[in-house]
């Protein structure tokens, strides 16, 4: 057995999809050049309404009611992608037929989904998780498939045998025969694929000829082609176009909002997760001042007064494949919020890099470690209040320049693994005393130094003089010296006398200029 | 019948068929971890998770060297710990040095100048209080994630009177968020601001510097490039805590000792 999947009106279904709201509105797609624009595809209610392709523009406009969408190849490929996601999901043998169509072979399906109506009435449901309306058919071969797809509406089932009786009603050119056959067939009153079966086949023959005879085993639904199975793109990405700019950051989560979640269908229907998300917003044109507001509230004037990209793309990576739409907008709310685009928004497109996802069962006795979800969402707003270059797990470098790190993205480490640093570090495992710790003050702090005999006496810094109780130093280090980043120093340490008592500091001479580098504490 | 007289004699009548309503329900004991130093585990018992735990002391007093310690026996149990360190003192190679698995560690760096504001009219509050309102707000965000086995507050450079001005709501609040939790919340200042909402209360205090000497009788004989500052001898005291009696005035010293010194 063989099913279809057929979307009607499939440029209206395209853009539906993204915008179930209108879906039992009268909708029609215009397409063409400004001022020659006409109705490229309308659906059954635009039809009832008076619409019909063809239809200059003006024309379509007079209808009160009817909503009017321009023509998107984007949203037309996303949405043949998805529908052919939704076949992937019960057979592995899929045929991209045509735009809006797709075969599959559901030989052997029937242990796992059950009888060929259950699977026809889970394929539609499946559809209908990813905004698609969707006509299913199922036959004895692909072309009977598809032409009672194409031919009546919601779910068909055609037993094997009854063909040829149950697309009697449809008409001929259901079959989209040549247009000289289709003007012959018309002109016999040949309009029903019944009519067309009933004829003589040798008579068919010799008057028609082979494209006569293919097209009454078709109208018999005796065709038996083999499926040419193809093996979809793992390509996820979803397109809309916007009719108005868009300033604000909230209008805008409400797109991202819809797009994120046929994405987050469309990966679950292939069992896969995001391990990447790539936004591109397309900006308006010809924008010499703008300011994006993250909130209908009142913000900072800041105005940004040049404008050259056309696109402003952000990228977040995941450090593991998830897939949580309400976690992905969350994110991407914050990091437009932090990189708001320059220029209003036209069109938005979001692309997905496909993972498996990771295993679901953790072990119990793991140790303690934040949920990666949470993780990642507390690391975006963290980097909102303290700056995102100024939170991540600190790596030491491989150089003796004092307070030599880089902050890298903090993930939650492995069980078991133990992360070395590069540098030369004397690390504890078990110590019986406690490791005397240093406190930086970033920047330095200058300070003015007494000195006798060479030694520090008494040292100025934070407002107050401190009378230097014990020392030691000096300890001359250098470094990177054959660079232009080069380093001297000459380092003290030296215990003040303090209000509490004393306190002890590492002090350090560069050049005249004295500085106390921290704390012992 | 007084109300009080009328609830003695039902929790007489009815006290052994249901206790738990009329009861309080019992509050279990928290579970300690070690402090990384033997001898203020032996002191206080350990660090409680699911509670705040306040280091109290003034410069150089041993805070920081016990906060590396509690981060790295956490960090040797394979536990993610987070570090806000609202003066931006934090020293990555001491803290290697002590034994903190860098890699388990967030560090939350407040103290950006950069994003304070610039322009005198969307400047309302002073630089100090600023970094310590992002240093509390990046601590409220950690824990309501949840997750970490150390979450730690460093206000030690924060002025005590500030520090001081911080609602109790704050710390009630983050106390909230661990309790029944298995986090161990550190709070780091100069003088205890947490006041009741704090399960123990450590206050440390140097006693002495130490420097290595070769004339161990006359100390200044000695050439000052020849000596080390060895390290720190420190006095412990438990000011507070919630969790156990303690005898008045308990008090411990125990000693830091520089990496370079063995």
């Amino acid at each position: 057995m063989f099913a279809c999947l057929h979307l009607p009106d499939f440029p209206v279904a395209a853009m539906m999809r993204l915008e179930p709201g209108l879906r039992r509105q009268p909708v029609a797609v215009v397409d063409g050049a400004p001022s020659l624009e006409r109705v490229l595809a309308a659906n059954e209610a635009a039809r009832a309404a008076g619409v019909e392709p063809g239809m200059a523009l003006l024309q379509a406009e007079a209808l009160s009611g009817l909503k009017l969408r321009r023509h998107s190849l984007a949203q037309e490929a996303a949405a043949h992608a998805a529908l052919l996601d939704a076949a992937t999901a019960f057979s592995p043998r899929v045929e991209d037929a045509a735009a809006g169509t797709v075969l599959l072979d559901l030989a052997g399906l029937g242990s796992l989904f059950g009888p060929p109506e259950k699977i026809a009435r889970a394929l539609a449901a499946r559809c209908a998780a990813l905004g698609l309306e969707c006509r299913v058919a199922v036959a004895a071969n692909p072309e009977a498939a598809r032409h009672a797809a194409r031919g009546f509406p919601g779910i068909t089932v055609i037993a094997p045998g009854q063909e040829t009786a149950r697309l009697g009603p449809l008409p001929v050119d259901i079959l989209e025969p040549p247009p000289e056959i289709l003007e012959t067939l018309d002109r016999w009153g040949v309009r029903t694929l019944r009519a067309l079966a009933a004829l003589p086949a040798v008579a068919v023959a010799e008057r028609l000829g082979q494209a006569g005879v293919e097209l009454q085993k078709l109208a018999r639904g005796e065709g038996a082609r083999v499926l040419r199975p193809v093996e979809p793109p793992l390509c996820f990405e979803e397109t809309l176009e916007l009719e108005h700019p868009v300033e604000l950051l909230e209008p805008l989560a409400f797109v991202l909002s819809r797009l994120l979640e046929q994405l987050c269908a469309r990966l679950a229907a292939r069992a896969l997760a995001a391990s990447e998300l790539r936004l591109t917003l397309g900006l308006e044109e010809n924008v010499s001042s703008f300011t994006f507001q993250v909130s209908r509230e009142p913000s900072q004037p800041e105005t940004r007064n040049v404008k050259r990209e056309t696109v402003h793309e952000r990228q977040i990576r995941f450090p593991q494949p998830m897939l949580d739409g309400k976690l992905f907008l969350k994110l991407l709310q914050l990091d437009l919020q932090s990189h708001p685009p320059p220029a209003p928004v036209i069109k938005v497109t979001l692309t997905a890099e496909p993972a498996p996802p990771r295993p679901g069962q953790a072990g119990l006795f793991l140790p303690l470690a934040p949920e990666p979800e949470k993780l990642e969402l507390m690391l975006a707003r963290l980097g909102r209040v303290v700056g995102e270059k100024r939170l991540g797990a600190a790596e030491l470098l491989d150089t003796h320049r004092p307070d030599a790190h880089r902050m890298n993205r903090f993930k939650v480490a492995s069980p078991g693994s133990r992360v070395g640093t590069a540098r030369n570090v004397k690390r504890e495992t078990r110590n019986p005393h406690a490791r005397l710790a240093f406190r930086r003050f970033r920047p330095p702090l200058p300070a003015r130094v007494q000195a006798r005999n060479g030694r520090p006496v008494s040292v100025f810094f934070r407002g107050a003089r401190a009378t230097v109780l014990d020392l030691a130093g000096p300890w001359h280090a250098s470094g990177e010296w054959w660079t232009e980043q080069g380093w001297a120093r000459e380092e003290w340490d030296v215990t003040l006398a303090t209000a509490e008592g004393s306190a002890s500091y590492r002090i350090y001479r560069e050049g005249n200029a004295w500085f106390v580098e921290g704390e012992y504490d | 019948m007084t109300p009080a007289l009328l609830r003695a004699r039902l929790q007489a009548a009815l006290g052994d068929r249901f206790p738990a309503a009329l009861s309080p329900a019992a509050r279990p004991a928290p579970e300690l971890v070690s402090t990384g130093v033997a001898a203020v585990d032996a002191l206080a018992g350990g660090l409680p998770r699911g509670a705040l735990t306040e280091i109290c002391g003034p410069a150089s007093s041993g805070r920081t060297t016990l906060l590396l310690a509690a981060l790295a026996e956490a960090t040797r149990r394979q536990e993610a710990c987070a570090l806000v360190d609202a003066g931006d003192a934090f020293d990555p190679c001491s803290a290697a040095a002590a034994g903190v698995e860098l890699a388990r560690l967030l560090w939350v760096r407040c103290g950006d100048v950069s994003r304070f504001p610039t322009q005198p009219e969307t400047r309302t509050v002073k630089r100090e209080t600023f970094f310590l309102e992002q240093a509390l707000r990046a601590a409220d965000l950690l824990l309501q994630a949840g997750g970490f086995g150390v979450v730690a507050l460093d206000l030690g450079d924060v002025p005590p009177a500030l520090a001081c001005r911080v609602p109790l709501t704050s710390w009630f609040r983050f106390r909230r968020a661990v309790e029944r939790t298995p986090t161990v919340l550190l709070l780091l200042e100069q003088e205890p601001c947490a006041r009741t909402c704090a399960s123990l209360v450590l206050q440390l205090q140097n006693k002495q510097s130490a420097f290595s000497s070769q004339h161990s009788a006359n100390p200044s004989l000695d050439p000052t490039h020849a000596r080390l500052l060895r390290g720190l001898r420190l006095q412990v005291e438990v000011v507070h805590s919630g969790l156990r009696k303690l005898p008045r005035a308990a008090g411990i010293e125990f000693e830091s000792c520089a990496a370079w010194a063995g």
